[in-house]
């Protein structure tokens, strides 16, 4: 857009107090419930302020090259101009449209919306790890290095596996990661060239296939089976010399473990594939199931989602992955190694809050490990979710983390069961820390899609599960309400479903005018593709003010 | 568990709807055999007892005094207000947009977001965010072979060892063959990717030149010639830039590039070791429909109301699947959050401020080590902010004043064997003239 298209940007909040507070004005062409932040401030107006250089420091730097007139910019960057107490009631404002587990019941399947402790963004914050440089000497650094030892030997625990990377960045990540470790793998073996399929379930999420076509692999899809696993017979159809590598959630997108994973793990291994894990449901398994340890190669964990550290609105996460012994060479590199002293007396000491005086923890070296994939990204991952993650992992600690998956598994049974009368469920089996319902009865008999359903949901301050997925559900309304969300929100939640399910049927169409309570309703979201309008021109602004074209 | 709102009451009521006797009723579906045999994990921690634990391995971190490390990290202000917005429970506790009606806080933020990418690049578009700078160049690069149909990259050796590293990782998946454009490094050479050994490497099957700007050891590329030498054999000009200083340098958009991608981590974001930092890519609107990564429009409601969605979808994983532009789902949207607040606080002003105020400490490090004849400048040419200084006996220099807590700089060698005894430094607008002096002092003595 141009920021010359501004009427009504005023009278769309008489209050002040910003869109949440804001209705729609008869009559108004375009409302606009918070200015965008370039159409507040003034030229010259401005928020922090850095000191003046000191005339030794221009004496001393000017015999030094300037800069090229060619490299130089013509005009400055058109940022916003505004006083910091401008800046922050934008932004509060912003954030006032937004929905947050903070404010309310946010049962995203998949996504593992619980609550996320306040004490461990306090750990975050500490200056010796904010300040901390990636590239401080180590001597400087044994906090950080001790720090992600002591992660990555926690994650070592609690999956089972072998060995543990910190570096990806999220769940994708991971997979890529553990990908091109699977390829590496098959390549040391000399059948690199052979093996050129991934097999995923159809239940899989839509990262899987992309991970797998990003390594240049081709995905072969596995039907599920009736009771929602994969479907045996099928797998060891496919399963063959051409099989990289099996991909698998468990417990699956549906929300079931995979009863027979056993079998599963066998027949990949008969294979000679590589088995994958999925770790984003690992918060229904905590201390119940260890990947690792039943016969998994490779697995990443979603820190973001089990593990508790906040989604920030799309990232930042962390990924890690754990591998077995035979995909440990190829993890990427640089791990934080303990290079001097007992890792047993080290573990010892930090579970009873010690130092160990004689410990030195390292960055091993970037020719360490010859057969590594390589980085992933620079650094070593992202640092403040692995401090963020220690804390979690150490309030809870072993009995909590058990209780962690015990209520989370809980509470999506209580759903399925309270919710059961009103929606289809299509699996209707014990399910793990989330359950998918089917809102193809309300399609059917009265009109109201799954979409209206979860926007009316809206008009409740809860927010929708996770809709449309898995895509083996029609109509999917995937529901994972965590562990920590009391009772009361539970059952206000199950009130909220019943009711919706009575207005499909005497009402649906108020459902389909839904929501009618959040700042803005339905948006024109093919409108939105098929005119991109994907930041402000500054030119098109300037003509518009000039009276030009 | 630390954080169960449950009673036994809750237990017993929720237990017996579900209509089994105990929880482990609910677990009978994990097969027997590979059920968990152990789970050595310590046990709970009361939040004073964790807060210790924290406490003892933030201070193992023995903080230098005084640092002038960069190499991709930098130590500048963050501006408490930006910590306030991020703070914001309402940003930090949402997840991906997926419901725009009660995202528009996130949305609308980046928007903003994009729209002072491309300000600052001078390009058309821009995505929602990359894990971190070395990440969404190697996107770049992908994307620029799916743009030209070509499967080879070209990557100037004066782009940073991670970023290249990172690059041939993403490349070695599809098997795209990464060739390196040697920049000159000899002693008192320009220290910059020489036109003529790039257009050495160019030909018809190079889907990309990659060069950082300014680059790694702080030198300011010829990019327009660069450009040229891409574009007459028909590959694009991949650029990573330090957004501070497109305060001051040309916006890359307008000297040729075809997609620009940036370590955010300057904008707002502290150093915290390494991470979470945030990718940036810029690319021309016809390029749209291959660049990988979320992306935010403009749209309106029924009633007519302005609103923002996640849009062009269908380049993405849970829309397209495998035929996706990049897997890439979770990104890093706090991270984005905080570099809109920061260049919102600081304004084209303070940016330009931050740019010039680096630039002159840097000039006024160099000139003061050339001038107590501690140390010479490597490269001949301009530099941004960061210097690589020669310095005699430069490994043993550096322990002896990491001993006194003072870091100088990131030592090259291990990087580029050729740069012996050569330690890349820089500033900001933090570095002090008392900072500058001390380690001057702290050279002279360690040297005697």
């Amino acid at each position: 857009m141009s920021v010359a298209e501004r009427p009504g940007t005023a009278a769309a909040d008489p209050s002040g107090r910003g869109a949440a507070f804001a209705s729609p004005a008869a009559g108004e062409e375009l409302t606009i419930v918070e200015p965008l932040i370039f159409e507040a401030g003034a030229p010259g107006r401005r928020g922090v302020r850095f000191p003046a250089a000191t005339d030794a420091a221009r004496e001393a730097a000017a015999g030094q090259p300037d800069l090229p007139a060619s490299a130089l910019r013509a005009e400055a960057p058109r940022l916003p101009e505004v006083s910091e107490l401008d800046l922050l009631r934008h932004f509060n404002r912003l954030s006032h449209l937004n929905h947050a587990i903070d404010l309310g019941f946010y049962p995203l399947g998949s996504c593992t919306m619980k609550y996320n402790p306040k004490v461990n963004e306090w750990a975050a914050a500490r200056t010796g790890f904010a300040a901390s440089h990636p590239l401080d000497p180590a001597s400087c650094a044994q906090g950080s290095l001790e720090l992600e030892w002591l992660l990555a030997e926690l994650l070592r625990e609690i999956s089972g596996f072998a060995a543990v990377s910190l570096q990806p960045a999220a769940g994708a990540h991971g997979e890529l990661t553990g990908m091109l470790m699977t390829r590496a793998y098959h390549r040391s073996r000399g059948e690199g060239e052979q093996r050129t399929r991934v097999l995923v379930p159809d239940s899989a999420h839509g990262t899987n296939p992309a991970t797998a076509t990003m390594v240049g692999y081709e995905t072969v899809t596995i039907r599920s089976n009736e009771r929602g696993g994969i479907d045996l017979g099928a797998l060891r159809e496919a399963l063959d010399e051409r099989t990289a590598a099996l991909m698998i959630t468990n417990p699956s997108t549906l929300g079931i473990f995979e009863d027979q994973i056993d079998q599963v793990l066998a027949a990949v291994r008969e294979a000679g594939a590589i088995a994958y894990m999925d770790g984003a449901n690992l918060n229904a398994i905590l201390g119940r199931f260890r990947p690792g340890e039943a016969g998994f190669d490779v697995m990443h964990f979603n820190l973001h989602k089990t593990f508790s550290t906040p989604h920030g609105g799309g990232g930042p996460g962390a990924g890690p992955v754990g591998v077995s012994e035979r995909l440990a060479p190829y993890l990427p590199g640089p791990l934080p190694l303990l290079v001097e002293g007992d890792a047993d007396e080290v573990r010892r000491n930090a579970w009873a809050g010690r130092s160990t005086p004689n410990a030195r923890f390292a960055l091993e070296a970037a020719d360490a490990r010859p057969e590594s994939i390589g980085r992933v990204r620079a650094f070593t991952g992202n640092f403040g979710m692995f401090v963020r993650a220690y804390t979690y992992i150490r309030s809870n600690g072993d009995a909590g983390l058990r209780a962690v998956s015990e209520d989370a598994v809980l509470a999506a049974n209580y759903l399925r069961v309270r919710l059961a009368d009103a929606y289809d469920l299509p699996y209707d089996r014990i399910c793990k820390h989330e359950v998918v319902f089917s809102g193809r009865r309300q399609k059917r008999q009265h009109g109201v899609t799954t979409l209206d359903i979860a926007k009316a949901i809206l008009d409740h301050g809860i927010h929708p599960p996770t809709i449309y997925f898995p895509l083996i559900v029609e109509e999917a309304l995937m529901i994972e309400p965590t562990e920590t969300e009391s009772m009361e929100t539970l059952d206000r939640f199950v009130d909220v479903m019943h009711g919706i399910a009575a207005q499909a049927e005497a009402d649906p169409d108020a459902l389909k005018r839904a929501p009618t309570s959040t700042p803005v309703g339905r948006l024109d979201e093919a409108g939105a593709a098929r005119r991109p309008d994907l930041r402000v021109d500054f030119r098109a602004t300037a003509s518009a003010e000039t009276g030009s074209e | 568990m630390a954080y169960s709102p449950h009673t036994a009451a809750d237990h017993e009521r929720m237990l017996a709807a579900v209509g089994v006797d105990t929880i482990e009723d609910l677990f009978a579906d994990i097969p027997p055999a590979v059920r968990a045999e152990r789970f050595d994990v310590p046990p709970p921690l009361t939040e004073q007892e964790v807060r210790a634990e924290v406490t003892r391995l933030a201070y193992r971190n023995a903080l230098p005094r005084i640092s002038f490390l960069g190499a991709g990290a930098y130590r500048h202000l963050v501006p408490a207000v930006v910590g306030e917005v991020i703070g914001r429970a309402e940003f930090a506790t949402a997840y991906t947009p997926y419901q725009p009606e009660v995202s528009q806080g996130t949305l609308q933020s980046i928007y903003e977001f994009q729209s002072m990418v491309c300000e600052l690049t001078g390009m058309e578009v821009a995505s929602a965010s990359h894990y971190d700078g070395a990440t969404a160049t190697a996107e770049a690069a992908l994307m620029a072979c799916r743009l030209t149909r070509r499967d080879r990259i070209a990557v100037s050796s004066a782009v940073g060892a991670q970023t290249r590293a990172v690059l041939r990782t993403y490349c070695s998946g599809p098997r795209i063959e990464v060739v390196e454009v040697d920049a000159d490094l000899a002693d008192g050479g320009s220290g910059l990717t020489p036109v003529e050994a790039a257009t050495a490497v160019l030909d018809e099957t190079v889907a990309c030149l990659v060069v950082a700007q300014p680059n790694f050891f702080g030198g300011i590329e010829p990019m327009r010639e660069l450009a040229d030498a891409a574009h007459d054999v028909g590959a694009q000009l991949v650029v990573l830039v330090e957004p501070t200083s497109l305060a001051i340098l040309e916006a890359p958009g307008a000297a040729g590039a075809d997609i620009v991608t940036a370590e955010g981590q300057p904008l707002g974001i502290p150093l915290s070791f390494g991470g979470p930092y945030v990718g940036l890519m810029a690319a021309r609107m016809a390029s749209v429909r291959q660049m990988p990564g979320r992306l935010v429009g403009a749209t309106r409601d029924a009633a007519g109301r302005k609103g923002y969605v996640l849009t062009l979808q269908a380049r993405e994983q849970h829309i397209r699947r495998e035929k996706a532009a990049s897997n890439i789902c979770t990104n890093q949207a706090l991270c984005a959050l905080a570099a809109t607040a920061y260049l919102t606080a600081v304004g084209p002003e303070g940016l330009r401020e931050v740019a010039e105020l680096s630039m002159l400490q840097a000039r006024h490090l160099a000139a003061a080590i050339e001038g107590a004849g501690l140390g010479k400048r490597r490269f001949a040419a301009p530099y941004f902010a960061e210097i690589a200084i020669r310095i005699p006996e430069a490994a043993r220099v550096h322990a002896a004043l990491a001993e006194r807590g003072i870091v100088a700089g990131y030592p090259l060698w291990d990087d580029y064997p050729q740069l012996e005894d050569t330690l890349l430094l820089a500033a900001t607008e933090l570095t002090t003239d008392a900072e500058i002096d001390a380690l001057v002092d702290a050279l002279a003595e360690v040297a005697a």
